[in-house]
């Protein structure tokens, strides 16, 4: 179900992970980039992008960090999911980046790279360019 | 969400941009655990204290906001690092130091009473029965729920904290009317403290936001607290219903074998370096307990008691904290065993506690092995 957990409108490129995110201590908090090595994203800096996962995991103190990275501009535009966790959702209600959850079928049409507009007002919140 | 035009003017700015930033994280909070509005609350309770778990990111941005911040409701607070008149007893650097305190300044210019305590429901009045809190202490919102008639959801630090700023919380889950589809069923026999902490484990490891518990004995104060740190510490449960449950629930026994599986887990060491008591806090009741389990006898080893700063001063007008010293015992207020900046691997390689919340951070966070006992048998085996 879609839902609009911190609302904005913002457009920007797709960086695409199918794997969850637990932003304390994969994310660097000074570039932006994941260091975990596990991570499909590993070396990619998420600053600046549309940042497409299925959900946060870990310790809820990861709010802090997203916070971190926005303060640093360092953090993604906008954060698109396909599960609401508590951990993005502070997170970015912190730090003010929108967010939407979206349908499993929504997930699997978005791709790295590609141009989006996000309008959480709109009925049709995204828009590929 | 359905939002009043009142709630949606502070949700555009239009009341300052820590209303906006504060109802953000209700309405995200809202959204995510499918609230179909807000409620107002009596009474916050706030985690996110301790320097050693919120880090810089946490410091610096508790300094910015309680510029403008002021909570609206009465609002308490979990304990912080350490305790402030014997930190230079222990190794914590300058850093550490400095940044806690500004924290513990951060939330008192915002107006929160510095409790430093995880026990919010056992040193304040609770107010009357149905009443809405925040609490997010996960031990401290089970027992608001299960013991103390109180309605919260397991609230995150920042829901908590926002929910203080507002004085409201989304109505989701656990303030709802909530009925378990698991039942527990106690079999273990003759169960102390740690019993009832390794059940509030296993129960909180397969229960969704409430389970069913059966079997209970009476339960003195120490084990009610036990049982609610062992849940909060294992999963995202938030409220025990004391009884069998209807006939559709899953039925799920809780004997030996379980025990068995959560103590393998838990309990890495033969023998521990030093002792601590109190995840939660441990309460005046407990402490007259202590005093008069130990009759004379002192401990061979380091024991760390961490109580909160009114109990200790309870405790020392009836001359319990005296005869705790003369025991050996180091009293610490304002501060916990759980995620304890105070206990490092480069000292110590095993805790003996009879905390089971305790023994999982110390395990995983500080990284030292941990040997359970209950206090009867830490009394026993490490005093003369």
């Amino acid at each position: 179900m879609n839902k609009i957990l911190v609302s904005g409108k913002i457009e920007g490129i797709v960086l695409k992970s199918n794997d969850p995110i637990n932003f304390l201590g994969t994310v660097d908090k000074k570039t932006g980039i994941i260091s975990d090595k596990d991570h499909t994203l590993f070396e990619k800096s998420i600053k600046n992008s549309i940042l497409v996962f299925p959900s946060g995991i870990g310790s809820s103190v990861g709010a802090y960090t997203i916070y971190s990275i926005k303060s640093n501009n360092t953090a993604p535009l906008a954060m698109i999911c396909k599960k609401a966790d508590l951990t993005v959702a502070t997170g970015c209600a912190l730090a003010n980046i929108p967010l939407i959850t979206i349908s499993d079928k929504e997930f699997e049409s978005i791709q790295t790279g590609m141009k989006i507009l996000l309008d959480t007002d709109s009925t049709n919140p995204i828009v590929h360019r | 969400m359905e939002l009043t035009r009142e709630e949606e003017s502070a949700l555009k700015g239009e009341q300052g941009e820590i209303m906006q930033m504060a109802y953000r994280i209700l309405v995200a909070t809202g959204e995510a655990t499918d609230a179909e509005k807000l409620i107002p609350i009596e009474w916050a309770h706030l985690s996110g204290v301790n320097y050693n778990t919120i880090g810089d990111a946490g410091e610096e941005f508790l300094s910015k906001i309680s510029k403008d911040a002021r909570v609206k409701v009465k609002t308490t607070l979990n304990p912080m690092g350490f305790d402030i008149d014997n930190v230079s007893n222990y190794k914590l650097d300058e850093n550490f130091i400095s940044k806690q305190l500004s924290i513990k300044n951060s939330y008192e210019t915002m107006g929160v009473i510095p409790s430093f305590s995880c026990i919010p429901y056992e040193i304040f009045d609770i107010p009357k029965n149905g009443t809405q809190v925040a609490f997010a202490e996960s031990n401290a919102a089970i027992h608001a729920n299960s013991y103390d008639n109180l309605k919260t959801n397991k609230e995150s630090a920042f829901s908590a904290l926002a929910s203080a700023i507002v004085g409201k919380s989304p109505y989701s889950s656990l303030r709802k009317e909530d009925t378990p589809n698991i039942t527990i069923q106690m079999k273990v026999k003759d169960p102390n403290e740690l019993t009832y902490g390794m059940l509030g484990f296993y129960a909180g490891k397969i229960g969704d936001t409430s389970v069913n518990i059966s079997g209970l004995a009476q339960m003195d104060q120490r084990q009610c607290k036990a049982m609610c740190g062992g849940m909060g510490t294992s999963g995202t449960c938030a409220k025990f219903n004391f009884g069998e449950g209807d006939s559709n629930t899953e039925k799920i026994d809780f004997d030996e074998k379980e025990m068995q599986t959560v103590h393998d887990e838990l309990n890495t060491s033969e023998k521990g370096d030093l002792i601590t008591l109190g995840s939660p806090q441990l309460g005046l009741d407990e402490i007259s307990d202590l005093t008069a389990k130990l009759k004379g006898r002192s401990f061979q080893k380091r024991c760390m008691v961490f109580l909160p700063r009114t109990v200790k001063q309870q405790a020392q007008k009836i001359g319990y904290i005296t005869e705790l010293e003369r025991a050996g015992c180091e009293i610490l207020s304002d501060c916990c065993t759980c995620l304890t900046p105070l206990i490092s691997k480069d000292d110590v390689d095993a805790v003996t506690t009879n905390s089971i919340k305790g023994a999982f951070y110390l395990k995983n966070s500080n990284g030292v092995g941990v040997n359970l006992k209950s206090l009867k048998e830490i009394v026993e085996d490490e005093t003369r």
